[in-house]
């Protein structure tokens, strides 16, 4: 990270959720709401373990469940595996194949010295014999999960062609309690949900979460102190640092791709959002736009040229673009739909997820930029805040159900959609961080 | 801008109406005490309905407090029992920051009572219903905020004592996603800071 912030500046105070304790566990979990019509059978076999480095997970129940939870896979049941081979060498293909299955994968923890596991494994095409992959993940005892969605990463993108998202993280909004006396929370999962621990806690709201693109640094909105204000915070840590704390609106934090920028929107005494662009080391703040409309939500393409954003200057929000420069001149993005808001930009830099209204209410869908059409993906009817995931084939979302906020995902080409079921009351503004580095 | 022409001409109706108000404030609260209360739900739990049958008396000095604009802030007025007390939300039509008729008195009786007592500061607190994206609703909610503070403004409310905050659709005054819960959270809270 680039942010070389001063470290007088650093408030010393940890966010109160590090000081207190953990609520009960309760974990998101996914559900399949729409898959592929013909999900590719897969066995992963219970790995050989290395008792007590592997610290008593189920390493193959992890990676079988990530990948039927992207809904392009489906597992092979235990109770039904001819045998629990742990090398290629045992696996008898026309036994596997008997059962339905087109690739098994077999592996062992082997315990490292320095606290270290390696998870070695293989994938196995049992319609062909062949042995597509022969890998080792390296991990920490104490991070023996993560190592487990390597592995489902690895093997994803062996039989899909896309980069395998499992071991990356989300970050959300959980909201509990009732009106006017709720807690809110910035919480940060696995992917999968799991292994889940507030950012922080406050009796007043918590918004509009982003990740720095190295996956070290989260910034919000926090009312806190019955304003609004922007923080960013280290997220291995929990330090934090206010940027800013202006009269009037401070809101829609996102860090350039570099991580030494923060868009933001400000209004001033006057109530005129705009957009801005504040220099996290000089503290230098950039006009970008100056328009009596509301222009919000800033999001950064992957290059750092061009800053998407919500204008409703022509009467109803719709998405524009601008150069991150003072007085940089906007052009619109979005036509032929009645609202548009909130862009966020794919890693490619090629569309734009955004919030888009029709008849029957608000969906998330996306914007292709060549082309400029404009497809919902989501079906319910008060959907927001999409996110892509770093290999831009998902996008997690918000959306009501039973009147409470609840997680979603869909793939960006409609087909596949799963729901993250939690018991962590109202959850809500789900932003999906990169790739480890 | 069609939504920035439509708010000066609220401005300008206002202005015209400055002397007037007064007056009908005086007559809708009094109102208020010998039938139903206004139309106005109190923000949390201060219950606006009994305040007005128990106590019609202290509404009546209430009033006159705030039209003699004596320079004190007087409990009676601010108070959970005064007429400020029990008008302090200001609600909104869905998509609109304009000032429905129905709270042009009420902002005036705010906006006079201020006017007198110059130390008497308020935060303008703007909501809107859970419909769209959250920031885009901050800024819907600012502009709501601002719309209120303007009409003060125009009563002689010196700018340092407004502050306003946008909480946007964070803070529903009331659960549900209906219109019945949505026309109690499209709403500007005027909250007494001291």
């Amino acid at each position: 990270m680039k942010l070389m912030m001063h470290k007088t500046l650093w408030a010393l105070l940890l966010p109160a959720a590090a000081l207190l304790s953990l609520p009960v566990r309760a974990d998101l979990k996914i559900d399949i709401t729409r898959g592929v019509t013909d999900p590719v059978p897969v066995a992963v076999v219970p790995f050989a373990r290395a008792v007590p480095a592997d610290g008593g997970l189920d390493i193959a129940g992890v990676v079988q469940s990530d990948l039927a939870s992207s809904g392009r896979f489906r597992g092979i049941d235990r109770a039904a595996m001819p045998s629990q081979p742990t090398r290629s060498g045992e696996v008898d293909a026309a036994a596997w194949r008997a059962q339905r299955a087109d690739y098994v994968v077999v592996g062992r923890v082997v315990a490292e010295s320095g606290g270290k596991v390696q998870l070695q494994f293989e994938l196995v095409n049992v319609l062909t014999g062949q042995v597509l992959l022969n890998d080792t993940v390296s991990s920490p005892q104490a991070a023996v999960r993560n190592g487990a969605h390597r592995v489902a990463d690895r093997i994803f993108e062996k039989i899909t062609g896309i980069r395998g998202a499992f071991s990356t993280r989300i970050a959300y909004i959980s909201v509990d309690g009732s009106p006017p006396n709720q807690r809110y929370q910035l919480l940060v999962a696995d992917a999968d949900g799991e292994n889940w621990r507030p950012a922080m806690q406050s009796t007043q709201p918590i918004m509009s979460p982003a990740w720095s693109a190295d996956g070290e640094w989260l910034a919000y909105v926090s009312f806190e102190n019955r304003v609004a204000a922007v923080f960013v915070q280290r997220v291995r840590t929990g330090e934090r640092r206010q940027v800013s704390a202006r009269v009037g609106v401070n809101g829609a934090p996102a860090f350039s791709p570099d991580g030494r920028r923060l868009a933001l929107t400000l209004s001033g005494s006057t109530g005129n959002l705009d957009i801005y662009v504040l220099d996290l080391n000089t503290q230098k703040l950039l006009r970008i736009t100056d328009d009596p409309s509301i222009d919000t939500e800033p999001a950064w393409s992957p290059d750092g040229q061009t800053l998407y954003f919500t204008s409703d200057r022509g009467g109803a929000p719709q998405i524009y673009a601008a150069a991150p420069q003072a007085g940089a001149r906007a052009r619109r993005i979005t036509f032929g739909a009645t609202y548009v808001a909130r862009p966020r930009v794919s890693p490619d830099g090629k569309m734009l997820a955004v919030v888009t209204q029709d008849g029957s209410g608000f969906h998330v869908g996306v914007v292709d930029l060549a082309s400029g059409q404009i497809t919902a993906l989501s079906r319910g009817t008060l959907d927001e805040s999409p996110s892509f995931a770093p290999n831009g084939a998902v996008l997690i979302y918000a959306g009501r159900d039973r009147g409470q906020g609840v997680l979603a995902t869909v793939s960006t080409d409609g087909t596949i959609s799963t729901r993250l079921k939690s018991d962590q009351g109202e959850v809500r503004e789900p932003v999906w961080g990169p790739f480890a580095q | 801008m069609e939504r920035l022409h439509a708010l000066r001409a609220e401005e300008r109706k206002l202005k015209q109406r400055t002397l007037i108000a007064l007056m009908m404030a005086v007559a809708l609260l009094g109102a208020a005490c010998k039938s139903k209360p206004p139309v106005i739900e109190p923000p949390a739990a201060s219950g606006e309905t009994v305040i007005s049958a128990a106590n019609p008396n202290a509404q009546s000095s209430g009033v006159a407090t705030v039209n003699a604009g004596t320079g004190t802030s007087s409990p009676g007025a601010l108070g959970p029992d005064g007429p400020l007390g029990s008008q302090r939300v200001i609600y909104f039509d869905f998509d609109s920051s304009d000032i429905r008729n129905e709270y042009v008195d009420v902002i005036a009786a705010h906006g006079r009572f201020l006017a007198g007592n110059a130390s008497v500061r308020v935060r303008l607190e703007g909501h809107t219903d859970e419909r769209g994206s959250r920031e885009y609703n901050i800024g819907l909610g600012e502009r709501r905020a601002q719309t209120v503070r303007r009409a003060l403004a125009l009563q002689g409310v010196q700018e340092s004592q407004i502050t306003t905050v946008s909480y946007g659709e964070e803070r529903p005054a009331a659960a549900g996603s209906d219109e019945n819960a949505y026309s109690k959270n499209r709403r500007v809270e005027i909250v007494y800071i001291n």
